[in-house]
C-alpha cells in the first residue's frame, strides 16, 4: 500500500480507519453506561419515549459480550499495528503479499529444486532421453515458450518452428540452452535506401526466391536482382546459406520465417525486421532452463 | 407524558439446570440404537480401507473427494449441492410427517448430548444423585467425580476431534501422529476446535442450543400443519390430574393423569408436555416412555402422552385415520421432489464418465498452411483421468472431411492424473470454409470404450 501517487489519499485512509476505529470505542463505551439491573430488582428504561408511552427497557447486553466487542477494537489496533492497513504504514511485522509469494517460491524450490539439480548434473542429451524429464520439459514449454513457439512447437509467423533442423543460432543442445538463458536479437537492417528503387528490391527478392529453387521466382528479374545481392552477402554469405553465428537465416532452404511469398520478401528487405527472443536465463534459473533446453533440443531429434 | 411507572416483566431468564431422568421404554431404545449406528458410521468409516487408500478420504490438498468407488473431482461439486438438496427435501418430508423426530433421534446434538449424559449417569449416578450432589457443598468426593465427569467427556470429545479431522487427512497417519503429538498447526487446530465443540455443545449447552441456537429449529413451524405427528398429552384423557387413588388407578380427581411428574423429569429440555404443544420440546418422546410405565403400572391402558396430531386430538381420530392423514398434499409434494431429485442425482451419477477434456486452441496462430495445402491448428487437450487406473486413451477428430490428426494419437493417463497434451489436426485444401469450422474432439480408453467424452471444438481456415 506504498504506491499513492498523491499523499492526500494515504492520509484519507489513516483518518477514516483510525475515526472507525475510534467511533466503534465511543459507541461501546457509552452504550456500557447502562448496567444491567441486579437479578431481581427493577428493570430501569433508557429514558427514550415514543408514541406518547412506548418506553424502551434497558436491557443491555450481557458483560461478557461486551467485552467480546471491546477485545475485537483491541484486535483490530494491533493487527493495524502488525499489518498493512493504515495508508502506506507497512506495518511492524513487515508482512506484504510479494514477500509471501517469494516465501511459497522458495518453498517449492526446496522441495522440488534437488530434482532440477540432479538433472543439470547430467548432460542434456541425457535428460531429453530422460521420461521423466521429458514431462517436465513439456510442461516448462506449455506454460512459457507455448504462446510464442504454438502448443506443438511449430512457430508461426516471425516466431521460429522448433521442430525442424533448421536453426538460426544453431541447433546444438548447448546452444539451444545459450538461446534459452540468454534471449536472441535478430535484426535484419531496412535495406530499401541502400539497394535502390523498388525494382531493384523486387528483382533481389526474386533472386532470394531462386536461391530455393522456388517456382515463384522470375528468372529475368533474379538475374537482374543477382548483382545487388552483394549488399546482403555481408550477413547471408555467398549463396545465401545464412551464418549461425551472426542468427542470420539461411536464405536457399524452404523455411521461412515470415514467409516465402515475393511481397512479403520484398517487405522485409524493404523495412527490415526485429526479432526478440527474451531471455529465461534469470526468471527460470540454470537448472529449468537445463531440463526446458533439453526438451525443446529432442522436439528436433528423436531420442529414442 | 405523565403515564404512571409502567409495569416491568424481566425478559432475561437465567438458564435452570435440567437433570434428566433415564427414560426406558421403545422410544429411548430407539434412540440409543440411532446413537449405535450413527456413532459406528462416524467413527468406524474413516478406518476402512478400499482400492489401498482410505475408503472414505475428502483430501482438501488434492482437491479430491474419495468415497468407496468414488473420486470426486472439483468438477463435480455440483453433487454436493445435490445432496444438500436431498437433505433438505428429506427434512421437510419427515417434518411434515413426524415433527421434529430428527432433533429427537438422529441429530448429533441429541446424540452426543445421549453419550454425555450416559457418562454422567455412570460417574454421578442418577437424576435425584446428581441433584443431591449439585446442593452438596465441596467436598472431596464431589470434585473427584466432577473431575472423573469432565475428563470422560473430554477423552470422547477429543476422540471425536481426532475421528472429525481423520475424515480430511488420512486417520492412519493421524494416529501415528498422535503418539507422539506431531500434528501439523492445522490439525492441531480442528482437532482441538471439533473436541472443543462437542464437549461445549453436549456437556454444557445441551438443550440450549436446540431452543437458541439451532436455525432449523426456527423454521419447522412452516413445515408442520394440524396433521404433522407430534408428542401430545391426552388432556381430555388426563385432566383433571391429581394423586392416585388405589381402587381405580386414576386420580382422586377423575383423570388418568396421576401427576407423579415423570414426564417433566424426564424431558431433557426441561418442559411439562401436558401445557401442550411448546416450541422446545423435540420430539424425542422420552415423556411417552416414562408416561407408559406409569400407566403400566397404576393399570391404565399406556398413551396418556403420545405420537398425536393436532387434529386427531380435537376430533379423536383413530391411528388409522392419522395414518390416512398422513398423504395429505403438502406431503406427496414433498415425496415427490425428493424422489425427483434423487433419481436425478442417481441416473447422473451412474452416466458419469470419470474422464474429462477441454480443447483450448492455440491463441497464437489462426492456423497454418503446409506442405500440400493443407491446413493445421494446434490445439492443448486438458485431460483429467479421474479414475484411479492408468489408461491408453485414442484421439480422434472429426466434423471437417479428412481431418485427422498430424501428431501422436495415442496417449497414457496414469491413474488420476491431469495433463497438457498438444495435438496438431490437419484438414486437406478445401475441406472446409474460410473461417471458422465446427469440429469434435473425442478420446477414448482403449481398454474401456465406455470412457468416452467428446468436445466441440473450433477450426480455422485462414483466407
Ligand atoms: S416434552 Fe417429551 S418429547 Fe418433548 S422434549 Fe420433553 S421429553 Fe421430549
Ligand atoms: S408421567 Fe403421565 S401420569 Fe405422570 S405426570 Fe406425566 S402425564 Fe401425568
Amino acid at each position: 500500500m506504498s504506491d499513492f501517487t498523491n499523499n492526500f489519499w494515504n492520509l484519507y485512509i489513516v483518518v477514516l480507519t483510525v475515526l472507525g476505529v475510534l467511533g466503534c470505542a465511543v459507541l461501546l463505551y457509552s452504550q456500557s453506561k447502562y448496567k444491567v439491573a441486579k437479578h431481581n430488582g427493577p428493570v430501569g428504561t433508557t429514558g427514550h419515549v415514543w408514541d406518547e408511552d412506548l418506553t424502551e427497557l434497558n436491557t443491555p447486553m450481557p458483560r461478557w459480550w461486551m467485552w467480546m466487542f471491546y477485545l475485537t477494537i483491541v484486535f483490530g489496533i494491533a493487527y493495524l499495528f502488525l499489518y498493512p492497513g493504515l495508508g502506506s504504514y507497512a506495518g511492524k511485522l513487515g508482512w506484504n503479499s510479494a514477500k509471501e509469494y517469494k516465501t511459497e517460491l522458495a518453498k517449492a524450490d526446496s522441495e522440488y529444486g534437488p530434482l532440477f539439480e540432479k538433472y543439470r548434473q547430467q548432460d542434456l542429451k541425457a535428460v531429453a532421453a530422460d521420461p521423466q524429464a521429458h514431462a517436465i520439459g513439456e510442461r516448462l514449454f506449455l506454460t512459457y515458450c507455448a504462446q510464442c513457439h504454438g502448443s506443438d512447437a511449430r512457430g508461426n509467423k516471425g516466431f521460429p518452428n522448433l521442430t525442424d533442423k533448421d536453426w538460426l543460432h544453431g541447433g546444438a543442445p548447448e546452444t539451444i540452452k545459450q538461446t534459452i538463458m540468454n534471449g536472441r536479437h535478430g535484426v535484419m537492417p531496412a535495406m530499401g535506401a541502400a539497394l535502390g528503387s523498388d525494382k531493384d528490391i523486387e528483382n533481389v527478392a526474386h533472386y532470394v526466391l531462386s536461391l530455393s529453387g522456388s517456382a515463384a521466382s522470375d528468372p529475368i528479374k533474379s538475374v537482374f536482382g543477382k548483382s545487388k545481392f552483394s549488399a546482403c552477402m555481408a550477413c547471408h554469405g555467398a549463396g545465401g546459406v545464412g551464418n549461425q553465428a551472426m542468427g542470420a537465416p539461411n536464405l536457399a532452404d524452404k523455411t521461412w520465417l515470415y514467409g516465402g511469398s515475393a511481397e512479403t520478401i520484398m517487405e522485409t528487405i524493404r523495412k527490415g525486421r526485429d526479432n526478440t527472443m527474451p531471455a529465461f536465463g534469470d526468471f527460470l534459473g540454470e537448472s529449468k532452463v537445463h531440463v526446458l533446453s533439453a526438451y525443446v533440443w529432442s522436439l528436433s531429434n528423436e531420442t529414442k | 407524558m405523565n403515564a404512571p411507572e409502567p409495569q416491568v416483566i424481566r425478559m432475561y431468564e437465567a438458564r435452570q439446570e435440567i437433570y434428566p431422568r433415564e427414560a426406558k421404554g421403545r422410544y429411548a431404545s430407539l434412540r440409543w440404537l440411532c446413537v449405535w449406528l450413527t456413532q459406528l458410521a462416524f467413527y468406524g468409516l474413516p478406518w476402512l480401507t478400499w482400492n489401498g487408500r482410505q475408503a472414505v478420504l475428502f483430501d482438501l490438498t488434492t482437491r479430491k473427494f474419495y468415497l468407496f468407488g468414488l473420486v470426486l473431482w472439483p468438477q463435480d461439486f455440483i453433487y454436493l449441492a445435490a445432496l444438500l438438496i436431498i437433505c433438505a427435501w428429506l427434512l421437510f418430508l419427515v417434518t411434515a410427517v413426524a415433527g421434529r423426530v430428527w432433533c429427537g433421534f438422529a441429530c448429533p446434538q441429541t446424540v452426543y448430548t445421549e453419550i454425555f449424559l450416559w457418562i454422567e449417569r455412570k460417574i454421578e449416578g442418577p437424576r435425584s444423585a446428581r441433584i443431591a450432589l449439585a446442593k452438596q457443598g465441596p467436598s472431596l468426593q464431589k470434585f473427584s467425580k466432577k473431575t472423573a465427569k469432565h475428563l470422560a467427556w473430554g477423552a470422547v470429545a477429543l476422540w471425536t476431534g481426532f475421528t472429525f479431522v481423520g475424515y480430511f487427512t488420512p486417520i492412519k497417519v493421524l494416529g501415528a501422529e498422535s503418539f507422539t503429538l506431531a500434528f501439523g498447526p492445522w490439525e492441531w487446530f480442528w482437532v482441538l476446535f471439533y473436541a472443543l465443540a462437542t464437549y461445549g455443545n453436549a456437556g454444557w449447552l445441551r438443550e440450549q442450543v436446540c431452543k437458541y441456537m439451532c436455525p432449523y429449529a426456527r423454521f419447522q413451524s412452516s413445515m408442520f400443519d394440524r396433521d404433522t405427528l407430534i408428542v401430545t398429552y391426552d388432556a381430555k384423557r388426563g385432566e383433571p390430574r391429581g394423586k392416585v387413588a388405589k381402587d381405580t388407578g386414576k386420580s382422586v380427581n377423575g383423570g388418568s393423569c396421576i401427576d407423579c411428574t415423570m414426564c417433566v423429569q424426564v424431558c431433557p429440555t426441561g418442559i411439562d408436555i401436558r401445557n401442550g404443544l411448546q416450541y422446545e420440546c423435540i420430539g424425542c418422546a422420552a415423556c411417552v416412555d416414562a408416561c407408559n410405565s406409569v400407566m403400566d403400572k397404576v393399570e391404565q391402558p399406556r398413551g396418556l402422552i403420545r405420537y398425536s396430531t393436532d387434529r386427531a386430538l380435537a376430533t379423536g381420530m383413530s391411528a388409522q385415520d392419522i395414518r390416512r392423514r398422513a398423504m395429505r398434499p403438502r406431503v406427496l409434494i414433498y415425496t415427490a421432489g425428493l424422489l425427483l431429485v434423487v433419481i436425478a442425482v442417481g441416473t447422473s451419477l451412474a452416466l458419469r464418465t470419470p474422464l474429462k477434456m477441454d480443447v483450448i486452441r492455440d491463441r497464437g496462430s489462426m492456423g497454418r498452411e503446409v506442405d500440400g495445402g493443407a491446413i493445421e491448428n494446434v490445439y492443448r487437450l486438458q485431460i483429467m483421468n479421474t479414475t484411479e487406473q492408468s489408461h491408453r486413451y485414442r484421439i480422434t477428430a472429426a466434423g471437417m472431411p479428412g481431418l485427422a490428426l498430424a501428431t501422436k494419437d495415442e496417449v497414457t493417463l496414469a491413474g488420476t492424473e491431469t495433463r497438457a497434451v498438444p495435438i496438431r489436426l490437419r484438414a486437406p485444401h478445401g475441406a472446409g470454409a474460410t473461417g471458422s469450422n465446427k469440429i469434435t474432439v473425442q478420446l477414448t480408453a482403449l481398454d474401456d470404450p465406455a470412457l468416452t467424452v467428446k468436445e466441440t471444438a473450433v477450426f480455422i481456415v485462414p483466407r
